[in-house]
């Protein structure tokens, strides 16, 4: 059996374009933002969520650039702030936005033009596979 | 005894389970996807299975950010439909199968592989989506269920080995329990698809069927794919295809296609399908 170096196993990571992949590093620095995101799963803190978000966020050990982002719900930065997907998908599922919707806010394209490239098979691997080799 | 008769891999996308739930499984955008589930519900129906052995993730419902099982298991006799955010699915509980559960669960442990036991949680779309694509709409799942969740969100995710060498030892366990049951295992999640950052949309039909024929037969290549080639190809989501090398694994050495369906899109994700029959 082969193992795995760790340091070069995370490092070909960072070379993928326009991804984060969730690694220990951002789940520990995204830990409590993921965390509130969790706490909308249920109905009572998604109704004093919507009655005042500042307030609500104010319940919890994050940063004020994680605070910031979500209030903006600039998703990409809080991906940069060790936000993920899933856990933030309760954000704007309680601001009653599809996924496909949500997912479009982090690409260059309006939710149309990202729903029509998904309509036409989706976004081409040509190209994204690898920052450093450029396929 | 019990056995394992066949192995189902699907998509587990949680807009499918809003399509059948709200009643749009016959339009033109989801007709296409639900078409290829027909061959599978109608061979449902004729074989009857006693338990799935329902391999998923869960896309933090049951498991938060604190507790990251790699491999968990359900032993308990029932779980709830998780409220993911817009309220619990419409669907039935599901039915577990403690006594099944109880006996891999304790069988994989001898067999070196520690996996975490659950006794209650709720289940996700990850889940449900899987039932309802293969029963439709019955007011009670007409099969009990061992959930097997695995880590595919937080890296390192297991590798491929370590899933296919897990869904050997799930056969094996199945088949030392004493009981006569027909057994299936399910894998679920995928195909590509990416639902994060500037790259998100990513599909990739190519791979996604070089990888659906490396289910097929008697190749074991499957298990060899690293974790940066399913990154690469297809997209940060596009992981959760290790969960069907699990489901492969406990096929033995060789299988049979007996029914295969891939569609694009739905929603931001490649749908993928298969029947496989043990054929060894």
């Amino acid at each position: 059996m082969s193992i795995q170096d760790i340091h070069e196993y995370l490092a070909e990571f960072e070379d993928i374009p326009g991804t984060r992949v969730f690694t220990a590093t951002r789940a520990r620095r995204g830990y409590h933002l993921n965390q509130f995101a969790m706490s909308l799963m249920k109905a009572e803190n998604r109704d004093r969520w919507k009655a005042d978000e500042a307030a609500y966020l104010s319940e919890w050990p994050i940063t004020d650039d994680q605070r910031q982002a979500v209030l903006d719900r600039d998703y990409n930065r809080m991906l940069d702030l060790g936000g993920n997907i899933y856990f933030l998908s309760k954000i704007f599922s309680t601001d009653g936005i599809s996924f496909a919707e949500a997912v479009s806010t982090m690409t260059d394209m309006s939710f149309p033009e990202y729903r029509d490239m998904m309509m036409n098979g989706g976004r081409s691997p040509e190209g994204n596979r690898s920052i450093r080799e450029g396929n | 005894m019990a056995r394992i008769t066949a192995g189902v891999a699907s998509s587990h996308v949680p807009l499918l389970g809003v399509a059948v739930d709200q009643g749009k499984t016959q339009d033109d955008y989801f007709g296409p996807i639900f078409k290829g589930y027909e061959w599978t519900k109608k061979w449902e129906e004729e074989q009857k299975p006693d338990v799935i052995v329902l391999v998923y993730n869960d896309h933090a419902s049951a498991f938060d950010a604190n507790i990251i099982p790699t491999f968990a298991i359900g032993c308990g006799e029932t779980y709830k439909p998780a409220d993911e955010g817009w309220g619990p699915r419409p669907v039935p509980d599901v039915e577990g199968h403690a006594d099944l559960g109880w006996h891999i669960a304790q069988s994989l442990i001898l067999d070196d592989f520690d996996m975490t036991i659950i006794n209650e949680m709720e289940v996700d779309h990850g889940l449900t989506v899987p039932l309802s694509m293969m029963f439709g709409q019955p007011d009670n799942w007409p099969v009990k269920v061992v959930p097997l969740a695995v880590n595919v969100v937080t890296y390192p995710v297991p590798s491929g080995n370590r899933c296919w060498a897990l869904g050997e030892a799930i056969a094996r366990a199945v088949e030392s329990f004493p009981e006569d049951l027909n057994v299936q295992i399910w894998g679920t999640g995928g195909m590509s698809h990416q639902l994060q950052g500037p790259r998100a949309g990513l599909l990739n039909r190519e791979w996604d069927n070089k990888f659906l024929d490396l289910m097929i037969g008697e190749t074991d290549a499957a298990r060899h794919i690293p974790h940066i080639e399913y990154l690469r190809e297809t997209g940060s989501e596009g992981i959760e295809l290790i969960m069907w090398l699990i489901m492969r694994g406990a096929l033995g050495k060789k299988t049979k296609c007996l029914h295969r369906h891939y569609h694009i899109p739905c929603s931001n994700t490649a749908i993928g399908h298969l029947v496989l029959e043990p054929d060894n």
